[in-house]
């Protein structure tokens, strides 16, 4: 039964994480009391405005940008879509092309996608086998008519970084604007996003220990984006729609605990990531990591588990009370043949037995130490199993 | 014990997991996804839609279990959609629920099963296993038997299953009427107590099975001749997937006496038709038989149905070489059509089948 079900080990943070305690209070506290909508100009709403005001300077600060830099949206694929829709609607008519990196999360390639539908010019760059850009191939596909480069800082999937300053500086000497989405980074490694040189950069709350419902878009002051929504003049008239003031003031929270406490964050989830890592790789024969190793972010491994269905193993898991992926988590719940790794070069056979195991707050070294206890035993039986005829789909 | 409960999201298979759950079994619920959901419309039909997989999830929540949904696209694709459009260009008539349950729920899904270390496989078939008791020699092992509610009764497509797979079926609805079923679903307040039955093939929802064939096949179907038995042209036919044999309607031929359709070539793409008398024939060859237990002996007596909704036919049975074997009928049968399956019973037990010639 399910209640009796101890799901106890939760690594899937970059699906998603649970809210700080810190972060929840001020979400309740806030439903409770900010009610006054921000644009109102009596009591009421400029509480509700001041609130929003503390929780911009916070993204603010996590982001490297000025309070005035930033547009709240309601997640991270509304800033994804602001930023690209909101650029390539803005651009001038000789501007139709967009560029994007294969391994982009579905926000960015599908919008795209809808993009390429009504006439602009798209093309994904390659990544090698660690999941990496290479600036030359930007520079080869970049044309004058090049509108935007949108490229994630942090991978979902493998957790690998990109060299978005490089990046930056081709697409910039060519005219183009930089969209970063930085949802899987936020909160894990240092943000600054003057230094990486880029123009837009999303972020969203949840997967920082914020709420759902809260995302937001730095846009360099300067940079022209067309609003997507449309209607009254919040946000500086870029996204318009009554502000979700307990979702907001939850991420401004999440934000400035996560900027306090990166560096403990970071390394704290780094030695559990790494000793989780070095385990399975020690444990069970027949595992490989995917994925740069040295530059991803702290708290990421994709591990293949070689004849192994990852739909199986990850099921088999969580009834044995740990939570883990195979990638993003994607509507239907089911398993998709990961775009990521395919873009890698990967056969279907590594694709297919491809385990994410993503580590964040709350994660404890008894956490870990149980996932090493139990895993070997588990892979070992669905080993057993595909050589009966339950074979990974070649 | 763990069962793993196959849920469609349909009445039956919520109730069987209920059942289970309700006997304090440990069920898990696995719901296949059966074929590519990304495209929005569904490509197929009204069996394993997302609709169908949303009720199953809920279903499971009810139910307090835990619930998956597996990806058997690849599978299903193989074991079933491919060999039904073969079977149709061949001329055949094919009855894709046996392959999807013999090589998808009680094999690709039992193995699913066995990862998670469950016991065995729960479906809502209306059918019946049982351990015989004590059988030494002849009749040792797992009995398949018709459902308690006759007009319910799915053993048919589940002549395939080996005794390997018995011993590890569930099949919690056997001894149970629909309407009790139904009854059941209220009573536990799950929301798919008054969902519709599914009567066409799943992937087929609007029955149109040619046309299936003809966008899966992805060509111009090949027309042919309609010929009568003595081999005169009466007329052309649109491409022989489009008939089974025993079909009246669409063969567009003016006759003083109804015509069906008695034979079906694929090679020449031949359709030939004969008055109804000209349907009937007193024997038939199976192949791929399997027999659940051991075979039966020589011209041993049998009931054999020759399709779902046939009544029963009492016949004589020869197993032969290689999987195969003959069958005499008592009384003719009328449109025995190759690719349907012959079942073979012993009372209300499952003897075996095959697949008709």
């Amino acid at each position: 039964m399910l209640e009796s079900r101890a799901v106890s080990v939760y690594l899937d943070h970059n699906a998603t994480t649970p809210v700080h305690p810190a972060a929840a209070d001020a979400v309740a506290e806030a439903l409770r009391s900010q009610f006054g909508n921000a644009s109102s100009v009596h009591a009421f709403g400029q509480a509700a405005k001041a609130a929003l005001d503390d929780a911009r300077g916070s993204v603010a600060a996590l982001v490297g940008g000025e309070p005035s830099e930033i547009v709240f949206t309601s997640s991270g694929t509304e800033a994804d879509n602001l930023a690209i829709r909101g650029v390539a609607e803005a651009a001038p008519a000789d501007r139709r092309h967009l560029i994007a990196s294969a391994i982009e999360h579905e926000a960015v390639l599908h919008t795209c996608k809808a993009l390429a539908a009504r006439g602009w010019r798209t093309t994904l760059l390659p990544v090698d086998a660690r999941g990496v850009v290479d600036p030359a191939a930007l520079e080869r596909v970049l044309a004058p008519e090049t509108a935007l480069v949108s490229v994630m800082h942090a991978n979902n999937e493998i957790g690998t970084l990109q060299p978005i300053a490089e990046l930056a500086r081709v697409a910039h000497a060519r005219g183009a604007r930089v969209h970063v989405d930085a949802v899987q980074s936020a909160g894990k490694v240092p943000l600054d996003a003057r230094a990486l040189g880029v123009d837009l950069l999303s972020i969203s709350a949840h997967k920082f220990n914020g709420p759902k419902g809260a995302g937001a878009l730095w846009v360099r002051r300067g940079t022209r984006v067309a609003a997507t929504m449309t209607g009254g003049r919040q946000e500086r008239n870029r996204r318009a729609g009554t502000e979700n003031v307990p979702a907001i003031v939850g991420l401004g929270v999440a934000a400035r605990v996560a900027r306090e406490q990166l560096a403990s964050t970071a390394a704290g989830c780094g030695a559990l990531r790494d000793r989780l890592e070095a385990g399975i790789l020690d444990a069970v024969p027949g595992t490989v990591v995917n994925g740069a190793p040295d530059t991803r972010v702290p708290n990421t491994t994709s591990i293949s588990f070689d004849g192994v269905e990852a739909e199986a193993l990850l099921i088999a898991l969580d009834l044995e009370g740990i939570a883990v992926s195979t990638g993003s988590a994607c509507s239907s719940g089911t398993l998709e043949p990961s775009h990521v790794l395919r873009a890698m070069g990967f056969p279907p056979r590594r694709v297919q037995s491809s385990i994410r195991f993503s580590v964040g707050l709350g994660n404890t070294d008894a956490e870990i130490d149980r996932v090493l206890a139990v895993l070997p035993g588990v892979v070992a039986r669905l080993r057993a199993l595909a050589g009966t005829g339950a074979r990974v789909r070649a | 014990m763990r069962i793993v409960a196959a849920m469609s999201g349909g009445v039956d298979s919520s109730v069987a997991a209920a059942l289970l759950a309700a006997d304090g079994h440990d069920v898990v619920g696995l719901s296949m996804q059966l074929y590519d959901q990304r495209e929005g419309e569904a490509a197929f039909g009204s069996c394993c839609t997302l609709d169908d997989l949303q009720d199953a999830r809920r279903v499971a929540a009810r139910l307090g279990i835990p619930h998956y949904i597996v990806n058997f696209e690849h599978e299903f694709e193989r074991h079933v959609v491919a060999p039904f459009v073969a079977d149709y260009r061949a001329a055949r008539t094919p009855i894709p629920c046996v392959h999807c349950n013999g090589d998808l729920k009680f094999r690709r899904l039992l193995d699913r099963a066995s990862g998670l270390e469950a016991e065995g496989v729960a479906t809502g078939h209306y059918a019946r296993v049982e351990r015989r008791a004590g059988g030494e020699g002849n009749g040792a092992g797992y009995v398949l038997r018709r459902a308690r509610d006759r007009a319910k009764d799915q053993s048919y497509f589940l002549f395939s299953l080996t005794q390997a797979q018995l011993a590890r079926a569930h099949f919690p609805l056997g001894d149970r009427t629909k309407a009790e079923v139904r009854d059941y679903a209220r009573s536990r307040g799950l929301a798919v107590a008054d969902k519709p039955d599914s009567h066409e093939i799943c992937f087929v929802p609007d029955g149109d099975y040619a046309a299936f064939v003809e966008r899966r096949a992805g060509e111009t179907p090949r027309p042919g001749p309609v010929k009568d038995a003595a081999g005169r042209v009466l007329g052309r036919h649109g491409g022989v997937h489009r008939f089974t044999v025993g079909q009246r309607r669409g063969l567009g031929l003016a006759s003083p006496v109804r015509l069906y359709v008695t034979a079906l070539e694929a090679e020449t793409g031949t359709v030939t038709v004969g008055p109804r008398d000209a349907l009937e024939r007193t024997a038939l060859a199976a192949s791929r038989v399997n027999w659940i237990s051991a075979p039966p002996t020589a011209g041993q007596r049998v009931s054999a149905q020759i399709r779902h909704r046939h009544p029963e036919a009492a016949a004589r049975v020869w197993p032969l070489e290689g999987a195969r074997a003959r069958l005499e009928f008592e009384a003719p049968q009328a449109a025995v059509a190759p690719g349907q399956a012959v079942v073979l019973y012993d009372g209300d037990e499952v003897l075996g089948g095959g697949w008709i010639d």
